[in-house]
């Protein structure tokens, strides 16, 4: 009953939250479509990108990488025993592509000419690709959420129109992603002259996508972690544990490439004399992706759900780090210019991550996302039997749950 | 016109701004000191001191970042020189301002419905020209045709070594430029943009665009292959826990 109730004020908080930060991107919507850019942001003619590319766009694609990750391994690798956490992942995913869409439209210039790309094409352009991957991959996650939806609705002969194209949906999510994460690196390719030789590479779209496989798993982590503690719900801490082996795997990968390519560039010595810029590179690199990897690699680490979950989030911090180093610190370091978000900049991506959440735990609540199906169904279940033996069951989940915490 | 390039040659500039105010008129913006690139200002006057005037404006690459990065085609190298821009297809994502190595194209920061603002080489004016290089009383901004204007510039570069320094800017720049300059010193030192990229900036895009439909064909067999062994195991595995649980029904 307590879990109930702490899942009741949470999903109060967040619906407070929400609601303050619908009307205060409401207002500062009114003031960039009627004044512009210029009136909102501290974009300027000399740093036309900031923090809704390196935030909203770079890394609500980066950490939407749990979706197809976690979708390949049930279907497509069929280790069905990771399907508990799928259709979190895969809403998660839905969410952080929906917060994109967003984040472009507020950024874009002319957002009403969104859908160009669809007939005026310009193969050549990354951002061309990158628009088509937004247009197609938004579609292909709607259609693997959808069947949430649709069991919900108990729309039946839908879910199994459904069915047999899920495979070929799951695969064609995965090269959509991919080419996705990668060509979100390849957009910097064409600034040599306008990045520091720490964050420029030729190795950027391939670098993107193995630090997106890493985010997307740390992010999977953290969201079931989170989820299931705020709805009391047993936490999987075996699957996390697998999930984070592999998290290991990536990060040391992405690392060997990363060194490997500073030094074949001779870039490592840049980092002496030390400066602030350097101290960020340092910053992102160690406790972004080193520490997490050793403590991760830890076996006794791996066994509370808590520290895999302060793990992972580092990694996923480290992973943001990353982004808005190559969108602006590598920039402000190579040209000499400067950019601080303004104020509302902040606003306006702080308030998609709320709503994102809120979202999430609205849908939590009333879909069947869980294995157990819905939240507010489950506990209209659990108070009718209260009611009948006159004295409150336990919540099966809690006892899981504390079962789950290794003292020590 | 085979292909119209301008040619500045900073030595005979005088600083009188005729072409700053040419280049306003004709652009219909109105008449304005300006102090560097922006929505209204598509040149204007760098003073080096010493009485050395540089202009800066569009440099209308021959293989331009900014039209090559327009997901929407929006930015074009015209055949006959001028990279162009359409308002009516962009979208406003600014990638070609991030794009531009010299850092010309603007935007108007305070429209509703803002547009990214650049020279365009006059290309309203047609056959007449660049309004600016019709300005010049001093013949330091010139127009013609690129190749003439780049043996014209290495003529002069090369008869008069104690006036110019000993290079054009533009040829090699990002891969060659229709907009060249001579001057008394390095470009560097005349405030022009230290371009150190010799080939044009596209093809570092193109290195890994190109991979794409390789991407798609051996990660779609790879994948597709995936799904197909692994189910067959799941198929095997749930086939023999069936005929395991059979006969232990038949045992019992």
């Amino acid at each position: 009953m307590l879990r109930q109730r702490l899942a009741a004020i949470r999903l109060g908080f967040w619906s407070a939250t929400s609601i303050v930060m619908i009307a205060v991107l409401a207002a500062i919507a009114y003031l960039r479509f009627t004044r512009g850019l210029g009136a909102v942001t501290n974009l300027s003619n000399s740093f036309p990108w900031g923090l809704w590319i390196g935030f909203d766009i770079l890394c609500g694609v980066g950490l939407a990488a749990g979706g197809f990750a976690v979708t390949a391994t049930v279907h497509i690798l069929h280790l069905r025993e990771f399907k508990p956490i799928m259709r979190p992942t895969v809403l998660t995913a839905f969410l952080g592509y929906i917060m994109v869409v967003c984040g472009l439209i507020f950024d874009l210039g002319k957002p009403w000419n969104i859908w160009h790309p669809i007939i005026m094409w310009n193969p050549h352009s990354v951002m061309f690709e990158v628009g088509w991957c937004v247009m197609l991959y938004t579609t292909v996650l709607s259609l693997e959420f959808a069947p949430v939806l649709l069991e919900r609705f108990k729309l039946d002969w839908l879910l199994k129109l459904l069915k047999p194209v899920t495979p070929v949906l799951v695969i064609v999510g995965v090269l959509l992603s991919t080419l996705h994460q990668s060509s979100l690196g390849s957009l910097f390719l064409i600034l040599p002259e306008k990045m520091h030789p720490l964050w420029y590479t030729p190795m950027l779209p391939v670098l993107f996508f193995a630090s997106a496989l890493a985010a997307g798993i740390g992010m999977t982590v953290v969201e079931s972690w989170f989820s299931r503690r705020a709805f009391g719900k047993p936490i999987e801490t075996d699957l996390l544990s697998r999930l984070s082996r592999v998290s290991v795997l990536l990060l040391a990968l992405y690392l060997a490439l990363r060194l490997r390519d500073l030094v074949a560039r001779d870039a490592l010595a840049t980092v002496f004399p030390l400066s602030p810029v350097t101290v960020m590179f340092l910053a992102e690199i160690v406790l972004g992706a080193v520490v997490p990897m050793v403590l991760l690699a830890i076996p006794r680490f791996r066994r509370s759900p808590r520290r895999l979950a302060v793990a992972q989030g580092m990694v996923v911090l480290g992973f943001i780090f990353h982004r808005l180093n190559v969108s602006v610190t590598a920039v402000e370091a190579a040209t000499g210019r400067t950019y601080l978000p303004s104020m509302m900049e902040f606003l306006v991506s702080a308030g998609l991550v709320a709503i994102g959440i809120w979202v999430f735990v609205l849908a939590c609540r009333y879909l069947p996302i869980f294995p157990e199906g819905a939240l507010a169904e489950e506990e209209r279940v659990t108070r009718a039997a209260g009611k009948a033996v006159a004295r409150p069951a336990p919540l099966a989940g809690s006892a899981a749950f504390d079962r789950t915490r290794i003292p020590g | 016109m085979a292909h119209r390039g301008i040619l500045v040659d900073v030595t005979k500039c005088i600083g009188c701004g005729s072409c700053v105010e040419a280049c306003q008129k004709a652009n219909e913006q109105p008449a304005h000191e300006a102090r560097g690139l922006d929505a209204h200002s598509y040149t204007y006057l760098m003073d080096r001191g010493n009485d050395t005037y540089v202009r800066r404006l569009c440099m209308h690459c021959e293989n331009p970042s900014c039209a090559s990065v327009c997901p929407v085609g929006a930015l074009k190298k015209t055949a006959a020189g001028p990279v162009t821009y359409d308002p009516d297809k962009c979208m406003g994502c600014r990638y070609c301002m991030m794009a531009c190595p010299f850092g010309v194209p603007t935007y108007e920061w305070h429209s509703a419905a803002p547009r990214v603002r650049k020279c365009q080489m006059c290309v309203h004016r047609g056959a007449a020209g660049p309004a600016c290089a019709e300005a010049c009383p001093a013949g330091a901004t010139v127009t013609g045709d690129r190749d003439a204007l780049i043996a014209e510039a290495r003529r002069r570069v090369a008869s008069d070594p104690k006036t110019y320094f000993q290079r054009v800017y533009g040829i090699t720049e990002a891969g060659g430029t229709d907009v060249l300059y001579i001057g008394p010193r390095e470009p560097a030192a005349l405030g022009l943009p230290a371009v150190k990229t010799v080939g044009p900036l596209p093809e570092l895009t193109w290195n890994a665009l190109r991979h794409i439909p390789d991407v798609v064909l051996f990660g779609g067999v790879f994948l597709g292959g995936l799904f197909w062994l692994t189910k067959r195991k799941e198929d095997v595995a749930r086939a023999e826990r069936a005929e395991l649980a059979d006969k232990g029904d038949h045992h019992a």
